[in-house]
Parts: structure tokens; sequence; C-alpha cells
């Protein structure tokens, strides 16, 4: 029989080893999983590398795992937003490292990641100082530089619903980096506000195929990072 | 008022700039607004035309921001403010979304500048300071893959630099990028000789562009 259902966020993560590498959805706040984060700076994992859009706001969710020192290595696209200050400190005190990557290729290194693509080539950032290293390549007269796929130990991801075989689906502009970070990672964790049963999703409709997904937890409602940060919350 | 204060107030607001760009976004074209100016081009496409807005974290039918107390966290823009969808609009997932912008599917994208070479070349990411957390999103993917790309921005930096330049000393963006700029003062194409004028902003003479752009600025 197969359920993925799991009963908590802090079971879901209890394997997260030290030293592995973690992709995180979400997009600012939408789609950021901070339940699975919070339960991830309980279990106390560290010298992660992480792979997120951002680098999270405030004191809670992705910025509070960086507060509490975890992270070694993010790879990202935009490490600053509004009331984004963890990162910006760690990364000047040398403490936590950066791969700046142009958002599209972050995407596609990750769903290259998730198919078996070692390495594709791109015109994104050619002539640029994020090309510098790479191979280039010239194809039909135009230049391209080569990327390589992303995968991660671990990814954690947000969902409007998930079936016990981990069907997804997702919310509006949270589903950003979900689908893909599930691919490309060994264990691909979903927090849905509801799980259903099989036959539950129409399965027209699924976005995430179960075979992408390894654990579904129920968070029925999810805590709003915004609103955490208005109210000065920190994380624990 | 002294005469340099009159000088800067010569040439279009920023909202004339939006209003004067809007006016070249054809019918039924598929567009990537930036953060800043960009956004303003929206409210001033004319009426009649039908453009389908496209933010690249995963919305194609983006609509105009949402009455106050109805804003929602998990539908936001790529500036991560609160946005709304169109009547058929459409989600997806960021692998997807880049493939539209570097897989060609949008007719254009609107983007401010740091600089803009006489080639074409843009650099609007990075000052390239030491203390500066870098960071870029799809600014790169955007330039690249996009099939015709504006920018629009004052025609000069706040202490009276050119923004438009032989080379760019900025870290780049992208290489021959820039198809048309459109600043306060003038509409420019980039063309294999360089910077042509395309029309002056009401008000402003040839001379007076030219003194304060980096390159020549070829007739129209």
């Amino acid at each position: 029989m197969i359920d993925k259902r799991v009963g908590s966020p802090s079971e879901a993560v209890a394997d997260v080893f030290d030293g592995a590498t973690i992709m995180v959805g979400g997009f600012g706040e939408a789609g950021s999983p901070v339940e699975l984060i919070h339960a991830l700076i309980d279990q106390g994992a560290t010298d992660l590398t992480v792979v997120s859009n951002n680098t999270g706001s405030g004191e809670v969710g992705l910025a509070a795992l960086l507060k509490a020192g975890r992270v070694s290595k993010v790879v990202c696209s935009f490490p600053r937003t509004a009331n984004s200050t963890v990162f910006p400190e760690l990364y000047r005190a040398g403490k936590t490292k950066l791969e700046l990557v142009p958002q599209g290729t972050l995407a596609e290194r990750i769903r290259a990641g998730g198919a078996g693509i070692p390495a594709f080539y791109t015109a994104t950032a050619v002539g640029t100082p994020l090309a510098e290293g790479k191979e280039q390549r010239t194809f039909d007269g135009r230049e391209f530089i080569l990327e390589h796929g992303l995968r991660a130990d671990f990814a954690l991801v947000k969902a409007k619903s998930a079936d016990t075989h981990g069907n997804t689906i997702y919310n509006k502009t949270a589903r950003n980096f979900g689908p893909p970070m599930a691919m490309a990672s060994n264990v691909a964790i979903v927090q849905a506000e509801q799980i259903v049963e099989p036959g539950g999703i129409d399965p027209e409709i699924v976005v995430s195929p179960g075979i992408f997904i390894d654990r579904v937890v129920e968070v029925a409602s999810p805590v709003h990072e915004s609103e955490l940060v208005a109210a000065g919350a920190t994380y624990p | 008022m002294t005469p340099a204060t009159a000088s800067e107030r010569i040439g279009r607001t920023r909202e004339q700039m939006a209003e004067r760009l809007a006016q070249d976004i054809a019918d039924g074209s598929y567009v990537n607004l930036g953060i800043g100016i960009p956004e303003l081009v929206a409210k001033y496409v004319p009426v009649g035309r039908e453009v389908v807005y496209h933010t690249e974290n995963g919305l194609l039918g983006m609509g105009p921001s949402p009455a106050e107390g109805s804003e929602d966290p998990e539908l936001i823009n790529a500036g991560k403010r609160h946005v709304t969808v169109n009547p058929g609009g459409s989600f997806f997932h960021h692998a997807d979304s880049f493939a539209m912008i570097r897989g060609g599917h949008i007719d254009l994208c609107v983007l401010g500048a740091l600089q803009i070479a006489a080639n074409g070349d843009l650099a609007n990411w990075s000052t390239g300071a030491p203390d500066a957390i870098p960071a870029v999103g799809g600014a790169m993917d955007l330039v690249a893959g996009v099939k015709k790309v504006f920018a629009i921005t004052q025609h000069t930096t706040k202490t009276g630099e050119p923004k438009l330049v032989p080379a760019c000393t900025y870290p780049l963006t992208g290489l021959g990028v820039i198809d048309r700029v459109y600043t306060d003062l003038a509409v420019i194409d980039i063309t294999p000789d360089g910077f042509r004028l395309v029309e002056l902003s009401p008000g402003v003479e040839f001379g007076y562009v030219q003194e304060r752009t980096g390159a020549p600025l070829l007739q129209p």
C-alpha cells in the first residue's frame, strides 16, 4: 500500500543530515514552507546548502534557519528583499557563501537535475560576470554557456492539496519552484493544507505527479511569513 | 529658481515616459514589465489593445493591484507586490515561466537601466560596489530570451552623468540586448551604427540630448 503521509513536520524532516543540500520552495513568502523550515530548525541539522530563490525575511522561516547558523551556503538568484537583513549580515561576515544564479538558470538547473540532464547550454548571462569560468560554445552563430543540473538531498515544498500517493496541486503564484524542486530531490517533502484519499484530486489537474513526491504532511492553516514579520516574530 | 533646476524639468515625467512607451505595445502582445517605471506602463496601453502581462514568478494574465483588504499573499508579482489575475489568466511553475522567457515566447519586456551602451549592451543589476549583496533575479534571462527589449530610464543619473554610454562600466546584464530606449528627453533606437534618435520629447532640442548622451546620437 502506498501512503506517503507523515504525522507532523518534525517527523517529515527527522532524517535530514548535517551537510545536506536542501531545496526550499517559495518566491518571497508565496510558497515558503515555513512550518517545515521551523521543524528543520528544531531538528538541528547543520552545515546545510540551501537552494532557494530568496533568503527569507525578518527572523522567521528561511531567514531563521540562516540566523540559527545552520546554512553554510546558499544557491540563490535574489538574496535580498525588503525586510531581509539576516543573510546580508552573514554574507558580509563571511559566514555563509553565496552562489548567485540567474533566476531562469536556477529554475532550469533544477528542472534539468530532476530530468536526468547533467548540463545544458543557455544564452542567459553570456558576456556577464556570472559567465566567468563557464564553458562557452556557439550554436547557429550565437554564444551560449554551459550550466549544470542541480540536485538535492531533500526538498521542502508548500502546496494546497495532496493525496496519499503524493499527487499535488498548488495555490496561485505559490507554485513557483515547488514542482521542479520536487523532481530534483532525493526526498521531496510536501506540506499541504489538506491531504485527501487517492481520487480526491482530479488526475487532469495534478501538477506534481506523486512519483516526484516522497512525503506529505498536513499543515491545515499555514502561517503567512509577512504577518509574522509584521508582528516582529522570531523563531525559535 | 536657478537655470540648472529649470533645465532638470525639461522633458517627460516618469508617467509621461510610461505613457509614451505604451503607445508602442502592439495589440495581442505578451509582455513582461520590470519593477519601477516599467510597472507604470500597463495603465497607459491604448484602449482597444489587449495585452497579456507575464510575471516571471508564475502568472500570465496579471491584473492590477487588488482592492485594499482583498490581498492574497500567494498572488503576487515579481516585485513581490499583491496583484490580481485577469479572466484568461494562468499559473505555472518557475521552469515553465522561464521557458516562456528563454524560449522566445514573450514578445516584449520593459526594463530599467543603469547604463545602456551604443551597441545595446545593458547594465541594470549591479553597480559593482564591493559591499553590495549581489542579486540578479530574472534580468539576465529576460534580456537574453525575450524577442524585443525596451529600456525605460532617466536620460542621466541623479548627478547628471549620461546613462547612454559608449561602453558600460558597470557589470553587464546582457550583450547587445536593448532594442529601444525611452528617456525623459527622447526615444532612441539602438542600431548597428549606434544610438539613433527616433523622436525628441516635447520642448527638447537635439543638441540638449546629444550633450547628455555619452556617445554620438544619429539624426532620425
